[in-house]
């Protein structure tokens, strides 16, 4: 008898030690979600592409450890809703390229099994990447690319955060139009200045379209190949046109290139708006003083700081990391891991059919994001952001301060435009 | 304005020329396209970047160093690869170059970051007005510096023993052997003037452009269109073929369109080669 109860005793306290420990081992050891990225890592736009993978790291280390920042994701490890799973990363190198672009997506998507997609930068390129996680029905979300026609495609994977072109453009000119007021100036001949894949060529179509109904003039509508190695023809057409306002949609090299010959060649517009390739940090680093007042469109500026303090704590880590102010672009980049993790968390599943729906419901505050959107709700059938707004910034004592729209602006605007010395 | 964008042209086609020439002779003497003639370039750049940070040795002055450092780098890359694929296959001769060009990019991609790098306050700088035309002082140095570069290798071809034991060897390779010329070394010797061609361009480039990892490619490419276009294997023609290809770049980008200079470039190097399978001077067999 007393063997006896000593066995059942034995079974029942292994039985209850059996189930304390199920749920447990449950949770205890999450597994980690896998989600891929692909950027420009080598080739003429290697350096931003860098730049927004340090941003996406950046992302990936606020949302996998904690820190004490008042931030979705920050004070928690991983995804809460999944027992604390971490966020791995599979990145791929496009090259710069379409082709290997869409090649390096499917591999990943196959190969490693990813449960989300995200990133690109080049609108040439996401054209192609977003076609492949189409195809292969896995949810991709874009924060750093801005063609308009990437979303006109009737895509049901693929999501957009950041403002398309028809809106920056649109906002160029009104700013324009608002200092034109302010300085109770009369600014008529706009020359258009774009590099000739799909981003650039959608710049050049919505500008044309604003330019007409703002009213300016037209003067120059100037293409180009971005990895040019000489820009003089561009720029003596550019000057023969003498306009007042510039326009520029550049990569990084032909935007230091086009500046250089510029400055060379003496073109002196009254205002300069530059994109994408001037946010560059490489780019202020490269041309120094000769990049003072030139405006550039963006969605994120350190001043932001103002209104959001977590703006500063995470550019604070940043920094500590890669010794430099977090760029627009790495901010642009750093968006959509949280976009993504949320809509995991959200689904409490990794199942890609299960995020393209939480996708579907996001409804992220302004107090979620350190870019300058009003938060991030997506459009039930482009999958646009339809709360996404853009500033502009302009160089000033070569650091990028946010001067549009006005109530917004940390500094006051610096006009006319003149080279640095 | 045609006299602006002509002069912009031949400036550019100078320094094209210069990468060219080093292309030329190489296939000239060794029946090799170096596709790493580019990637080249760019590590002569670097190397300018490196002495004018560390010993603040100017670019333009530092041009006969850079050549000369890049020289000894050529005849050890002939020593160590080159050498070794010559008597191999074709498909390895052509290949080899090519992976070299690849290793070379990504490594300074390793080593040295992806990002921008540029000289700052080389002693050639600014522009002036020479009529009515803006003439950017950098790049005219860069030309100049071309030209006495193509000027030493035109005398050292024509007048030295070894440079016409080198055309010697580009003519008839087995007649030369057979006079009593020693191969290996004139290999070793052309192989190392063709590098220090790309070394001299790239410190003169130093100067005045931007200095990235992938910097030497559109060079790399031009100048084999220009080679192709002047003839392989001929150094004038190389020359002469990049000054045409500067200004067909230059006039139809402007009359035509930015978005189709290259393809112009590449469109008249078509013509050429239908109409003149051999290029402009060309008289090495193909």
């Amino acid at each position: 008898m007393k063997k006896n109860s000593l066995v059942v005793r034995m079974v029942l306290a292994l039985m209850m030690v059996a189930v304390l420990f199920v749920p447990m081992m449950g949770s205890a050891a999450p597994a980690t979600i896998k989600i891929g990225t692909i950027y420009p890592l080598t080739g003429a736009n290697a350096t931003t592409g860098a730049d927004c993978m340090s941003g996406v790291e950046m992302a990936l280390d606020i949302i996998n450890n904690s820190y004490d920042i008042d931030f979705p994701f920050a004070k928690t490890v991983g995804i809460p809703n999944l027992g604390g799973a971490k966020l791995e990363l599979v990145v791929g190198d496009s090259r710069g390229d379409a082709t290997v672009g869409m090649a390096e997506t499917e591999r990943i998507i196959t190969e490693s099994k990813v449960c989300a997609f995200f990133g690109g930068y080049q609108s040439g390129v996401v054209k192609t990447t977003s076609m492949a996680a189409e195809r292969l029905q896995i949810p991709y979300v874009l924060s750093d690319a801005t063609s308009p026609t990437l979303t006109e495609r009737g895509f049901q994977w693929f999501f957009r955060v950041i403002p398309h072109d028809g809106i920056q453009a649109k906002n160029a000119l009104e700013m324009v139009n608002d200092i034109e007021k302010k300085e109770k100036v009369d600014l008529k001949k706009l020359a258009i200045l774009w590099e000739n894949t799909e981003w650039g060529a959608s710049v050049a179509v919505e500008l044309r379209k604003w330019a007409a109904h703002y009213g300016y003039k037209l003067v120059a509508d100037i293409s180009y190949v971005y990895k040019a190695t000489d820009v003089s023809a561009e720029v003596l057409k550019l000057k023969a046109a003498n306009p007042d306002i510039i326009v520029h949609a550049a990569y990084v090299s032909d935007a230091i290139l086009f500046t250089q010959t510029m400055k060379a060649m003496k073109v002196a517009p009254k205002v300069f708006i530059g994109m994408a390739g001037y946010l560059d940090p490489n780019y202020v680093g490269t041309v120094g003083a000769d990049a003072e007042n030139i405006f550039v469109r963006g969605v994120y500026g350190l001043d932001l700081a103002v209104s959001k303090p977590y703006v500063a704590k995470i550019n604070e880590l940043y920094k500590k990391k890669y010794g430099r102010d977090m760029s627009p672009n790495a901010a642009r980049s750093f968006t959509a891991p949280f976009v993504i993790a949320d809509a995991i968390n959200r689904a409490k599943s990794t199942k890609p059919e299960d995020i393209r729906k939480a996708l579907l419901e996001t409804n992220m505050p302004a107090s979620a994001l350190i870019t300058a959107y009003d938060g991030v709700k997506f459009d039930p059938v482009t999958h646009d952001n339809t709360l996404a707004k853009s500033l502009y910034l302009q160089i000033q004592g070569g650091k990028l301060r946010v001067v549009w729209p006005f109530n917004l602006a940390a500094v006051p605007y610096s006009y006319p435009f003149a080279w640095g010395k | 304005m045609i006299l602006q964008l002509l002069t912009g042209g031949v400036l550019l086609g100078c320094v094209y020329g210069l990468v060219s020439m080093g292309l030329s002779l190489i296939y000239g003497v060794m029946g090799i396209v170096n596709f790493a003639h580019g990637a080249l370039v760019m590590l002569a750049m670097y190397v300018s970047y490196w002495l004018n940070t560390y010993v603040s040795l100017d670019p333009v002055i530092g041009t006969p160093i850079i050549a000369l450092i890049m020289f000894g780098f050529g005849m050890i890359l002939y020593k160590l690869v080159i050498k070794r694929v010559l008597k191999g296959p074709f498909l390895a001769r052509m290949l080899v170059t090519f992976g070299l060009s690849i290793f070379f990019i990504n490594m300074a991609q390793f080593l040295w970051s992806p990002d921008y790098r540029n000289i700052q306050g080389a002693i050639s700088k600014g522009t002036f007005m020479l009529g009515s035309v803006f003439i950017e002082l950098p790049k005219l140095v860069a030309s100049v510096g071309s030209l006495i570069v193509a000027a030493l290798i035109y005398w050292f071809l024509r007048k030295t023993k070894t440079g016409l034991a080198i055309q010697a060897i580009s003519i008839d390779r087995s007649a030369a052997s057979l006079m009593g010329i020693n191969l290996e070394k004139l290999n070793a010797i052309a192989f190392g003037i063709g590098i220090a061609c790309a070394g001299a361009a790239g410190s003169l480039l130093a100067s005045y452009y931007y200095i990235f990892p992938d910097v030497g490619t559109m060079f790399g490419l031009v100048a084999l269109v220009a080679v192709a276009l002047g003839g392989f294997g001929s150094t004038e023609g190389a020359l002469i073929g990049a000054i045409l290809i500067g200004i067909i770049e230059t006039l139809g980008g402007f009359y035509i369109g930015p978005e189709y200079k290259y393809a112009l470039i590449f469109l008249s190097y078509v013509l050429i080669v239908i109409v003149r399978p051999k290029g402009l001077m060309g008289w090495g067999a193909d």
